[in-house]
């Protein structure tokens, strides 16, 4: 499955969809560090709205996804988490610890407008 | 009402998706809140992939379920994998077999308000869960 | 076996019986509901029409002998007169009433038959009960749902979450918090928290009854979700005591916002979203 990926200046914006298989999320993976690489990257977003589920798999490959970014040197702010979604992560004990999120694309853009000015 | 069955093989990746969404249309059909489906469908989606990552291949059964007073929805996870040792340790919360959140299983529990687990080293793996529509 | 067999035979002719007397035994039903003084609620022709369809779905069961349909239809009925303010023994009465009509009639028909009219009554008689006790529990159940809806509906409005500034809400918790409760809570404050774009919210448990694990990490839970869509959490009125049980439960206090009242917690959060409008405000 193909998941776009955007570029808004500095950001890259990557909106997940809902019915994404392991290998999907694995490939998005790769193919995010490497658009970051590829740009130059500051920060990253993805728009998780779509997402109905999420479970371990999911919780686990945007932390890493967070982590492989960092090393870039760029920044990763995850959008769009449903509140039933949310509700059920933390009943599974998935809290995506040390990974920046935000309520939407706005307010994700804005977080990372911030960060850039303190990285400066 | 007419009883539901539908049984989902679980051998990839793919049919964990499959299993999961096929589980929120029948919650959603018997009745259940979106909030709950998605309870239900994240439990299904944790117990499909132990299939895959630990016995390589199972089956997960749908159903729906009378009580005297009240409907609800049976999920039956079974595979012929190796089986877990311990497990009891396995539903302690934190318990881990690498350092992530390995079976899931207390999640599992929390996510639902039934749970029953039979599992012998050897013998397969076989979870039965259960949500009350309210 | 051929006592089955004749069972079923005996309730064909009953059915048979039933539909040719069809119009005779509704009216005679309807008389007996108004004279009963049942289904005051209704009018004359909405008891008419619905007479019409119980006596039709009765009729059937008895005949399929199966119940599937009447339950539906009973749940269905009950979805529609539950609004008119029809109570369980109204609907239980009207049934039982029919079964009287019927029963007379059988009475009447095999009279000078007596050993066909008990034979004909030992089939009628256990379907006829059975129906009765599907539209009566069809009817209760549905009562029952819509009892949970008002009970839902009256404690989602018990416990407002309220915003009081642009982008922060304030969710006081007050009283006995069971499960139920709680996850509603919750399921309403993350709800809150999308369609007021929250960026903080303050959780002020000063008035919470009882601080038990269970309430504790429900409490947390609710933290950790709001932090998932974004908002930052100020949990005001801890006190000592309630510190101690979110210790004992392996919360670290140090990760969680906390702020001895409600005023305070507040003006953290003002401190919290104002300080962000004026880094903003900065020129680049």
């Amino acid at each position: 499955m193909e998941v776009p990926i955007l570029k808004q200046g500095a950001v890259l914006i990557a909106t997940f969809q809902a019915a994404l298989s392991d290998a999907d999320l694995n490939h998005l993976r790769s193919a995010l560090v490497q658009q970051v690489v590829r740009f130059r990257s500051r920060g990253v977003i993805v728009d998780v709205t779509a997402m109905d589920v999420m479970d371990s798999f999911a919780s686990r490959t945007l932390r890493e996804i967070a982590h492989m970014i960092r090393l870039r040197g760029a920044e990763t702010v995850i959008v769009g988490i449903q509140p039933e979604v949310a509700f059920a992560m933390v009943q599974l004990g998935l809290t995506l610890e040390g990974v920046a999120t935000a309520l939407d694309l706005e307010e994700g853009l804005a977080y990372l407008n911030q960060k850039f000015k303190t990285m400066k | 009402m007419a009883r539901v069955e539908i049984l989902v093989t679980i051998s990839s990746d793919q049919d964990i998706v499959v299993a999961r969404q096929k589980g929120r249309s029948l919650a959603l059909e018997l009745g259940f809140s979106s909030g709950d489906a998605t309870l239900i469908a994240t439990a299904i989606s944790e117990l499909a992939r132990n299939i895959v990552s630990y016995a390589g291949s199972g089956q997960i059964a749908l159903k729906d379920v009378q009580g005297s007073t009240r409907v609800g929805i049976t999920v039956a996870a079974s595979d012929n994998g190796p089986g877990i040792p311990n497990v009891s340790q396995a539903l302690r919360d934190g318990f881990s077999t690498s350092g992530s959140l390995g079976l899931g299983l207390p999640g599992v529990r929390r996510l639902m308000d039934e749970f029953e687990i039979v599992s012998k080293p050897g013998q397969g793996t076989n979870v039965v869960v259960k949500k009350w529509r309210p | 076996m051929a006592k089955r067999d004749e069972s079923s035979e005996l309730l064909r002719e009953l059915v048979a019986h039933l539909r040719q007397n069809r119009t005779q035994l509704r009216e005679e039903w309807v008389g007996r509901i108004s004279e009963t003084r049942l289904l005051t609620a209704m009018t004359k022709e909405e008891i008419f029409a619905e007479a019409t369809s119980v006596y039709d779905s009765y009729v059937e069961a008895l005949e399929t002998e199966t119940f599937e349909a009447l339950q539906a239809y009973a749940r269905n009925l009950s979805e529609r007169i539950i609004p008119r303010g029809v109570e369980t023994h109204e609907v239980v009465g009207i049934v039982l009433l029919l079964r009287d009509v019927l029963g007379r009639s059988l009475f009447a028909k095999y009279q000078t038959d007596f050993k066909k009219l008990n034979r004909i009554l030992d089939a009628y008689e256990p379907a006829a009960n059975r129906i009765a006790n599907t539209v009566a529990v069809g009817f209760v159940q549905e009562r029952e749902r819509v009892i949970r809806q008002q009970q839902e509906a009256i404690r989602e409005l018990s416990t407002p979450v309220l915003q009081v500034r642009e982008r922060l809400l304030i969710l006081p918790i007050i009283g006995v918090i069971d499960p139920q409760r709680a996850r509603q809570l919750t399921e309403q404050l993350l709800r809150g928290i999308r369609t007021n774009r929250a960026k903080v919210v303050v959780i002020d448990i000063t008035g919470v009854a009882a601080m038990d694990v269970t309430v504790a990490n429900h409490l947390v839970q609710t933290v950790e979700a709001s932090r998932l869509l974004g908002a930052t959490v100020i949990v005001t009125g801890l006190s000592p005591e309630i510190a101690q049980t979110l210790v004992t439960i392996g919360v670290d206090l140090g990760k969680m916002n906390t702020v001895g009242d409600l005023q305070g917690g507040i003006e953290q959060a003002e401190r919290l979203l104002g300080y962000k409008v004026m880094a903003l405000a900065e020129p680049s």
